[in-house]
């Protein structure tokens, strides 16, 4: 194929995962949009004034940023990890292993429309958080990388997931029981100063707190962690994970006899 | 002549330790009309399976329009489109989505893939049906889908694995009559299908595999010299009690109206009507009792495992 076949290739892929994501709002961005809502609502304006400051912010300023990026994970994951397995469970992934399209603009393509809509529901709620706390964008860029490569990030472990998922189940595991207790784990609601030694350390073995504290230092401008430390950790997740994946597609894992 | 395709002893032998495929060789020619047949399990949807890249080789050699599939499988993969036996689409996708995007898979701009996917769709009756969920077609439109889905990269060899069935007669005739368009167009056709009359009627050439081997490859009008007798059965205006002893003819009495009576090849019908007149037998209608093709693979397939059981 050409190079500008495979980019047609990486656009069709893309479109179709928007198009999927998009016909299903009402299950793909509304859901975690009220979810977060009411987070805001009892964590930031029920809970948060009787909890105090936490590293000079408003309970709920400091919040805002670990739910949105919370819900960015979730979703991106998410939107791959059912995509990839409902195409492989309908068969329908087939489409694209017959054709020339090579494993890693399928691999790509993937990616885009989860990073897609981890970054629609993460759009939507930042606008929700507006009506709940006064948002600032102290380090724009940083925002904006930081989200962008966690998206990436769990895109990819996503589509590890669909490869290796067998049945429905297998696919809610990771969520269920790896993914949510991370991500509560990750300083979304707290600062890991508030831990004791011990839990602290233990925290630093969490990848999500490197992208919570580099997304609220975006915001704030406080970090429990070093920023050069977290983009190195997220950026070498997404080198490591995603050579695996496309090995796992270039060797037909659950895909190919 | 550069092959349609062109494959040497192609093996394969899963990981469960089952061996699909034990050596075959077969070559089809650029614009033939070939059937591919062989009872359940004998090795025809691994074949197709390595064609389009699902199921990896153990052994042999595989060439599409020349384009070895060892070598660069991306050209290959370009000259073939593939209807399979099972529905692989999203059912919760549009039908003309599903059809642009898999001319958006062969690198085709989405433009001229609109353009494609409306032409087939016309010519498949599925245009009016383009919004909606493929999930509400019925299974002969899901049929119709895959074959638009599988030309509208404009492949030059089209395998169809078993593409009617569970269609009615009327569509499947009109499937038959579309597909006769695009061989006729030069799209070299590859086909697999239970139904035999539909090989007889569609496919100049023939090979048939059992058990993973490759026991007959040849033309049909080849093939069908090999039935030695054909099997009639008249509907009689009389009743009889008993089968007559007609000379030149082994008939069978099914009821006191039915007579069932075998034709040795080189003899003619109008032998064996000389002969019931001259008993004073009249005969209301008459209908070939099995398709002939069928008979043949019965026997083929039958004799080849007995062959085996011996040695």
């Amino acid at each position: 194929m050409t190079l500008s076949e495979q980019y047609i290739a990486f656009k069709t892929i893309v479109i179709k995962e928007i198009l999927r994501f998009s016909r299903i709002w009402l299950q793909t961005i509304l859901p975690p949009v009220i979810t977060t809502a009411l987070y805001f609502i009892i964590f930031g304006k029920l809970i948060g004034p009787q909890i105090g400051q936490v590293q000079g912010y408003n309970y709920i300023d400091y919040i805002v940023p670990g739910l949105i990026m919370m819900a960015v994970i979730t979703n991106s994951y998410a939107n791959v990890v059912s995509s990839f397995y409902g195409a492989k469970f309908q068969h329908n992934i087939e489409e694209m292993l017959i054709s020339p399209t090579p494993n890693y603009i399928i691999l790509l393509g993937y990616i885009t429309g989860g990073v897609c809509r981890g970054l629609s529901v993460g759009i939507a709620v930042t606008a929700v958080a507006w009506f709940f706390s006064d948002l600032s964008f102290t380090h724009v860029l940083v925002i904006i990388s930081t989200v962008l490569l966690t998206a990436i990030l769990f895109s990819i472990t996503g589509l590890i997931n669909g490869v290796y998922a067998k049945s429905f189940d297998d696919i809610s595991i990771i969520p269920t029981f790896v993914l949510t207790p991370l991500t509560y784990l990750g300083g979304v609601f707290y600062s890991i100063d508030m831990l004791s030694s011990f839990w602290q350390n233990a925290s630093l073995l969490n990848p999500i707190l490197y992208m919570v504290s580099a997304f609220r230092y975006g915001f704030l401008g406080v970090s429990d962690i070093p920023l050069s430390t977290s983009y190195l950790i997220i950026v070498g997740f997404i080198i490591v994970l995603f050579q695996a994946s496309l090995h796992l597609l270039n060797k037909g894992r659950g895909l190919r006899s | 002549m550069e092959k349609a395709l062109h494959i040497k002893n192609l093996g394969k032998t899963y990981d469960n330790g089952f061996t699909a495929l034990k050596g075959i060789d077969l070559e089809v020619e650029v614009g033939d009309f070939f059937a591919l047949l062989g009872p359940n399990g004998a090795g025809k949807s691994t074949t197709i399976g390595i064609l389009s890249s699902l199921v990896r080789k153990t052994t042999g050699q595989v060439s599409i329009m020349g384009q070895d599939i060892d070598v660069n499988f991306s050209a290959a993969k370009k000259f073939l489109g593939l209807v399979p036996q099972e529905f692989n689409f999203n059912v919760f996708e549009p039908v003309v989505e599903i059809v642009v995007n898999q001319a958006g898979y062969y690198g085709i701009n989405r433009k001229t893939a609109f353009v494609r996917a409306e032409k087939y769709l016309r010519e498949l009756g599925l245009w009016e049906k383009r919004h909606e969920m493929a999930r509400n077609l019925s299974g002969g439109m899901k049929r119709r889908l895959m074959i638009a889905r599988a030309l509208v990269h404009e492949p030059q060899i089209l395998i169809l694995d078993e593409p009617t069935a569970g269609v009615d007669i009327e569509i499947r005739r009109s499937m038959w009559a579309f597909l006769r368009k695009i061989n006729a167009a030069g799209t070299t056709i590859i086909l697999t299908t239970h139904y035999l009359e539909e090989a007889e009627n569609l496919c100049p050439n023939i090979a048939i595999i059992d058990g993973g081997e490759l026991i007959e490859n040849t033309s049909m009008k080849q093939l069908l010299t090999q039935l030695h007798t054909e099997t009639f059965v008249l509907d009689l205006v009389g009743q009889l009690d008993a089968a007559p002893d007609l000379p030149g003819f082994v008939c069978r009495l099914l009821d006191s109206h039915t007579l069932e009576v075998d034709i040795e090849r080189g003899s003619q019908v109008n032998d064996l009507f000389s002969v019931l007149d001259g008993h004073g037998i009249r005969v209301n209608s008459l209908r070939s009792k099995t398709n002939r093709l069928e008979q043949l693979f019965v026997n083929i397939v039958e004799s080849g495992r007995a062959v085996e059981a011996q040695a």
